[in-house]
């Protein structure tokens, strides 16, 4: 493993297209006297392999329905690869979508404690950063009020300070920084920056590319589940700024 | 086999927040709360009790501690096996952003009811109180009582590994959920929880129930709670191997299938 926090080797997803959803028993034995059980396969993430390095920040770009999202998911942990393999090294915190484990109908404070726990937190820690997280979101008077009365910038704000408040050794990041205002946004930015001065490896998803830009060393395009290129940031980017230009 | 290990202490913390909102979400506003778990079991042996003392005649002596006792165990095994089933695939929201080890969440389930199972322990011992002192003699403390945790958790065990079995298999058919609320009506009267083990001569059924692991756990608990004896060493036996042999059924299954369960969500 050594110098690489990720390694991606061939790796494919495949799913079945339900284009039927077979949620009985009777409707399987039908379909499968039928032998109608053979869905049409869609291959989200086709044969991709790439490294990132330890302490990189590596962007995937691509059109919607790229497989960028699958991918990152796969890397999380959250599906596994039909074909190839993942290696990760080091604690892994996902940001897939913040918020993942809330349950609205209890407080915020509530929320913190289940959330963290979701993220493999012991009590006690979550004891020992609870002040920082709500210093984090600046929302110290809404702390007792069922997160169901929260907006979503709101709740984007608990999530994000919850999976940032330990030192992950991976970030996984996905098109989080979207939600909340531009001082949310920036402040965003900042904790991140924060995290990679101090070693953690982060792959972002976002279609800003500006904020790729900003933010990544390396990128990688995926097309249609394939990867189309990757390398360094700007020379990336920059082709694939102007493919849209040319179609 | 460390990894496993490393992992699911990781989680603990994540379990027992889970078990503590289920029973925060279940006793939300409502007055009694967790009083209601003693007051439920009272209540149904209130209703079984008279039914079958005056409409049906069973001859059966203190036949409300001996329903009682029964449905402790039978009620546990029923909340557990049916919350852990849904439990999958009712949580695939979170499962498909973070990743959960994924058996957490039938376990939690099978926790969540033993715990609400141990609130109406109490309600066993108020009823065998209060026996004892209107009618002297009929049951009577004795050290068989402190065995009771070894029926209990037993059906726990049995539980767990029924529960693993189901929540895979209704991830992908979900007629099993409609299926087994059927089955386990059927199990309650093929298991002797309201009718009398003792004047069964039949034996067809004596031999039904050397296969049915909830005969184990129940005769088990109610003996040792009411009858002041100890079943025979094979007779445990038994109830234990059910018990593992489930276990190893349900975790093999929900092993080969879990990665597939985000697929189907």
């Amino acid at each position: 493993m050594g110098d690489y926090a990720v390694e991606v080797n061939n790796v494919t997803m495949r799913f079945n297209l339900a284009t039927q959803k077979v949620d009985s028993l009777k409707e399987y034995v039908i379909k499968l006297f039928k032998k109608q059980l053979f869905f049409k396969e869609f291959l989200a993430v086709n044969d991709v392999s790439f490294k990132v390095k330890k302490g990189e920040v590596f962007g995937l770009i691509g059109l919607n329905g790229s497989g960028k999202s699958t991918l990152l998911k796969m890397i999380a942990g959250v599906y596994k690869p039909s074909k190839g393999s993942i290696r990760t090294e080091g604690v892994i915190a996902p940001m897939i979508e913040l918020g993942a484990g809330f349950d609205m109908e209890l407080t915020a404070r509530e929320n913190i404690y289940l959330n963290g726990s979701v993220l493999g937190f012991s009590k006690q820690f979550i004891n020992s950063v609870f002040d920082e997280i709500v210093e984090f979101t600046e929302l110290a008077p809404f702390l007792d009020v069922p997160m169901k009365n929260y907006s979503s910038g709101m709740v984007a704000r608990v999530g994000f300070a919850i999976s940032t408040v330990t030192k992950p050794d991976i970030l996984i990041v996905d098109e989080i920084l979207a939600v909340g205002d531009f001082l949310f946004q920036q402040k965003c930015e900042a904790r991140i920056n924060q995290l990679m001065e101090r070693g953690t490896t982060v792959i972002i998803v976002s279609h800003s590319i500006e904020q790729i830009e900003r933010l990544c060393d390396r990128v990688a395009w995926l097309e249609k589940g394939k990867l189309k290129m990757i390398g360094e940031c700007q020379e990336v980017c920059d082709i694939y700024k102007n493919s849209g230009r040319t179609e | 086999m460390t990894k496993y290990i490393k992992t699911f202490m990781r989680y603990r913390y994540l379990l027992m927040n889970f078990i503590e909102r289920d029973i925060k979400v279940k006793y939300r506003r409502s007055v009694l709360g967790l009083l209601w778990s003693v007051l439920n079991p009272l209540l149904m042996m209130a209703v079984i009790s008279t039914v079958f003392s005056t409409v049906m005649r069973i001859s059966v002596a203190n036949f409300h501690l001996y329903y009682l006792t029964a449905a402790v165990v039978y009620n546990f095994i029923s909340e557990a096996t049916n919350g852990a089933m849904t439990s999958v695939f009712t949580s695939g929201a979170i499962m498909k952003k973070v990743y959960i080890p994924k058996y957490i969440f039938p376990l939690e389930k099978v926790l969540f009811s033993f715990v609400n199972m141990l609130f109406s322990l109490i309600a066993v011992l108020i009823v065998i109180i209060i026996t004892m002192v209107v009618n002297p003699g009929s049951v009577s403390f004795s050290w068989t009582m402190l065995l009771f945790p070894i029926p209990l958790i037993m059906a726990l065990i049995f539980s767990f590994g029924l529960g693993l079995l189901l929540a895979a298999a209704t991830v992908f058919f979900r007629d099993i959920m409609h299926l087994y609320g059927v089955f386990l009506t059927a199990w309650m009267y093929a298991t002797p929880i309201i009718w009398d083990m003792a004047s069964m001569q039949n034996p067809l059924i004596l031999t039904i129930m050397k296969f049915n692991p909830m005969y184990y756990y129940v005769t088990f608990f109610r003996d040792v709670m009411i009858y002041n004896r100890v079943p025979s060493i094979p007779f445990m036996l038994a109830g234990l191997a059910c018990a593992v042999v489930m276990l190893l059924i349900g975790l093999a299954v929900f092993k080969k299938k879990q990665d597939m369960f985000v697929l189907y969500m």
